[in-house]
């Protein structure tokens, strides 16, 4: 068995930490096998009232693992449980809420057509035939102040915003008494701005003798809401460290095992023709609302244009309207210099556009098929992989070797369904597949959304290739730090309008901040 | 000991062979207990109902009288429920291929040279489900009305309207108060081979192949696939959506009308009544035991006609309804729902004392 690494906890500290009362969870020499994989190997996890742990990783790493292990949904092969230090079997998820355990997923659990009340108390094992809402409404506003969680009770969720849907799944859990709450990835999906909120709600929960556990990989969340952070790799737990004792670098070396650039190598772009060109385009939402507000653009080959923003100020409409996947109400369209407004999603693709959208599982890839014929749905249309109408398997899957060799897909096989794969490793396959058929123009839209820090270097690292093989490259990201490395041009997008634009070497997450929030230079 | 799910690391391809196979026998077993509520020996009536379907020549020709019907009918279904378009409206789409293929040969007959007669006949049925089927495909591509509401109402329209054809205007004269039209003259009769059993047979298998192969190997298949299974991510690849929809949903009706013209000018040579025996529903229960497999819809629509045939047989032989055969088929669709279950997920045991439960266990991300 491969040593595991154990720094940063003296002893003085970890016996102070240990007393019985405030334990909550202790986790002992967990393992977990799945066929052909080691999920867990021999992992011990303490934490205390009042706490906060960081459960850092790669993709694949073994977080969900052992935190599906804690919730019920897997049992370990090998391993003791103890909560407030009794040792307990967990079945169930029904038994983990028992024991005060829950769990906020990344993709939230509520349901669009009810209020927020009602989500709240659905599937409370005790709750009257005729509920009395009154009273819910009353202990749930409580918990609210309590906890810095507001909400209105009484709107639907389909109203609400990411943000408050996530208030909505932790009021839950605090409506239930939980006091070990598991959070996977609690800001992937929420704005600086919210982030920011759910910070101070994590303290208040601290304050109020909860614990909490988190899974991410973002270092910057480690900092700001950690006490103590534990890194897993490949299943193994090779560092369990106090926060004040490590830095960034030394955590991230520890979690892919290597040495990390920050900084990307880049070279000056050298910018050619003009691509792109967005002329006055206006374009309305979903919900029949302008989107995009006389929006004017362009990005020359050999440059990446990046758009910073908080999200739902444009940014999916933009790259729906250049994709042709949206309808342009006024302006026009030109790449290569050829107007394309408003023609259909084919005809823009065939000129060169390729586009890695921003919802991978829905929109990029379909879980179903193999990974080789995920690989192939730009390129199959012509030859070689189609002969007079009829696929060529033989080349599809030779092409899908060598793009899997490549940008390194990990994949049993390139005959494996997609959706048994990795979240990164299925953003791979989109980004292998549209790289490869990208002739002009590649729109990437938060590429590296939800990678580990290895992937993510390897995404900025394509599109900066692909920028100097001489293709324009439109990114839209949320990631201020990927913006100013990777992006030559900053525009900012707020409320449908550029409110700024500036170059990458004067920019810095204050002034982009300053801009996102709408105020102009 | 306890009983768990747990989902598979990778989808299990023997499941999908052998969920079929247990839920027949899943079915026999159910029926079998239904059998003794009739104080009737089932081993010895499942022994009869194999003879009257295989057990001698004749039999054997009805067997394929009934499969042909299922086979294109079940393909049909098939392709349709490949892109989880529910078209449960084939009854319907075969009923009105033979409204139309009636039509073509009552009334146009004279005026066709007889080489081209039967062909005529047959196209006439193919589109005519075709178009019954694009009704619903139309309107749910553009407007996004529910296509299982829409096809099975569509059902009750073409058999009330082809009841009223032939009770009403194209009652034959001479029937002698049958409800049935007039007979198709000879050149629109689609030959047989063997007993009952005509060439309607041969379109149905040499379609099994093709569709198989457009499935497998087309670039048309392929768009079919990604649509099928995440229109949302065949919209991202320029796949024209409402186009591939539409198209396919007409060539799954074009081979309900297909079963409906080979009906009438195979079996009936004329439109009467009991046109069908519910191919159109059974088929739904041939496209999910086939899992959706065009080639295993020939397998499958040839034991599903033993079922029918051979229920026949037990009425006359053993004295029990001959809905017998249609009460196995039901039986072997409930099994089989559950058991798909299997292909994503596996049953594990465990021991342990302390308590009796089984679980979901769900694997995320």
């Amino acid at each position: 068995m491969p040593p595991v690494f154990k720094e940063g906890k003296d002893d003085k500290m970890e016996s102070d930490c240990r007393n019985s009362s405030a334990t909550l969870v202790d986790l002992k020499g967990i393992t977990k096998a799945f066929p052909g994989v080691l999920a867990n190997n021999n992992i011990d996890l303490h934490l205390s009232r009042g706490e906060v742990v960081a459960l850092l990783g790669e993709n694949g790493a073994g977080k969900s693992s052992l935190m599906n292990i804690l919730c019920g949904l897997y049992r370990p092969d090998s391993g003791e449980i103890h909560i407030r230090g009794e040792k307990v079997e967990i079945n169930s998820p029904r038994d983990a809420a028992n024991l005060g355990i829950g769990m906020v997923h990344q993709n939230f659990m509520l349901v669009e057509t009810m209020t927020v009340a009602e989500n709240i108390v659905l599937g409370l094992s005790d709750l009257p035939f005729l509920p009395d809402f009154k009273e819910i409404k009353n202990r749930i506003k409580e918990l609210s102040s309590l906890y810095n969680l507001y909400v209105n009770v009484d709107d639907y969720i389909w109203q609400l915003s990411v943000g408050e849907q996530q208030k909505v799944e932790i009021l839950k859990l605090l409506y239930r008494d939980v006091d070990i709450l598991i959070l996977d990835e609690p800001t992937a999906v929420l704005t600086p701005q919210e982030s920011q909120d759910l910070n101070k709600v994590i303290k208040r929960l601290k304050q109020g003798g909860k614990g909490a556990i988190f899974i991410t990989h973002k270092m910057d969340e480690v900092f700001s809401f950690a006490d103590r952070v534990m890194v897993l790799r490949r299943g193994e737990l090779v560092a369990d460290k106090v926060i004040s004792g490590t830095n960034p670098k030394d955590l991230a070396n520890l979690m892919v095992g290597r040495e990390i650039l920050f900084r990307l190598e880049k070279k000056n772009a050298s910018p050619g023709k003009e691509i792109l060109k967005l002329c006055e385009v206006s374009c309305l939402d979903n919900r029949g609302l302008p989107a995009l507000r006389s929006l004017s653009l362009n990005i020359r080959s050999g440059e990446i244009l990046g758009i910073a923003g908080v999200a739902g100020n444009g940014q999916t409409e933009l790259a729906e309207v250049i994709t042709g996947l949206r309808r342009i109400k006024s302006g026009s369209l030109l790449i290569n210099s050829l107007d394309i407004s408003n023609c259909q999603p084919l005809t823009i693709i065939k000129s060169g556009v390729s586009h890695i959208p921003e919802d991978r599982i829905s929109q990029g890839v379909v879980g179903d098929l193999s990974v080789a014929h995920n690989l192939a749905m730009k390129t199959y249309r012509d030859k070689p992989l189609t002969l007079a109408g009829i696929l060529n398997p033989s080349r599809i899957l030779e092409r899908a070797r060598v793009l899997i060799e490549s940008f390194k897909i990990k994949t049993p096989s390139p005959l494996t369904r997609v959706k048994f794969l990795s979240g990164g490793n299925i953003q791979k396959t989109i980004l292998a597949r549209e790289i490869d058929s990208c002739k002009s123009l590649l729109i990437a839209a938060y590429p590296s959304r939800g990678l580990d820090v290895g992937a993510t270097e390897g995404v900025r690292k394509e599109l900066l290739s692909q920028r100097d093989q001489g293709k324009a490259v439109l990114l839209i990201s949320e990631d201020l730090e990927e913006l100013i490395s990777v992006a030559d041009r900053i525009a900012v997008l707020f409320n449908g309008e550029i409110v700024g634009e500036i170059p990458s070497s004067e920019a810095s997450v204050e002034r982009l901040g300053l801009l996102m929030t709408g105020v102009r230079e | 000991m306890v009983l768990y799910f747990e989902k598979r690391k990778a989808l299990s391809k023997r499941v999908l062979v052998i969920v079929p196979i247990v839920s027949f026998l899943i079915s026999l077993i159910l029926t079998g207990i239904l059998l003794l509520f009739f104080h009737t020996d089932p081993i010895a009536t499942y022994r009869a109902m194999f003879k009257g379907a295989f057990g001698n020549f004749h039999a054997l020709t009805e067997t394929l009288v009934k499969a042909t019907p299922l086979m294109l009918t079940g393909l049909g279904v098939a392709l349709a429920f490949k892109l989880k378009f529910w078209n449960i409206g084939a009854e319907g789409q075969l009923t009105l291929g033979g409204v139309a293929s009636a039509w073509m040969a009552l009334f146009l007959g004279r005026s066709i040279p007889s080489p081209f007669l039967l062909p005529a006949v047959i196209l006439a049925g193919v589109i005519a489900g075709a178009l019954w089927a694009g009704v619903p495909a139309l309107l749910k591509a553009s407007l996004k009305v529910d296509e299982t509401l829409t096809t099975l109402m569509l059902n009750y329209v073409a058999i009330l309207f082809s009841e009223h054809l032939y009770y009403g205007p194209w009652r034959d004269p001479k029937g002698y108060g049958f409800p049935g039209t007039a007979p198709f003259p000879p050149a629109a009769w689609l030959p047989r081979f063997a007993g009952r059993a005509h060439i309607g047979l041969f379109f149905a298998l040499f379609l099994a192949l093709l569709l198989w192969f457009l499935l497998k190997r087309s670039r048309w298949g392929f768009e079919l696939g990604i649509l099928g299974n995440n229109p949302e991510a065949a919209r991202h690849q320029g796949i024209p959506v409402a186009r591939d929809l539409i198209l396919a949903v007409l060539f799954s009706g074009a081979l309900c009308g297909l079963a409906g013209a080979c009906e009438v000018t195979g079996i009936s040579r004329r439109l009467q009544q009991g046109l069908s025996l519910g191919y159109g529903y059974s088929a739904i229960i041939v496209a999910w035991m086939a899992q959706l497999n065009p080639l295993a819809t020939v397998f499958v629509s040839i034991l599903l006609a033993g079922l029918l045939v051979g229920g026949d047989q037990v009425q006359m032989t053993m004295g029990l309804p001959s809905s017998m055969g249609l009460v196995l088929q039901g039986m072997i669709l409930f099994p089989l729902l559950a058991g798909n279950l299997f292909s994503e997920y596996r049953l594990r045991f465990r021991r342990d004392s302390s308590r009796l439960i089984s679980f979901w266990r769900r694997e995320r991300g």
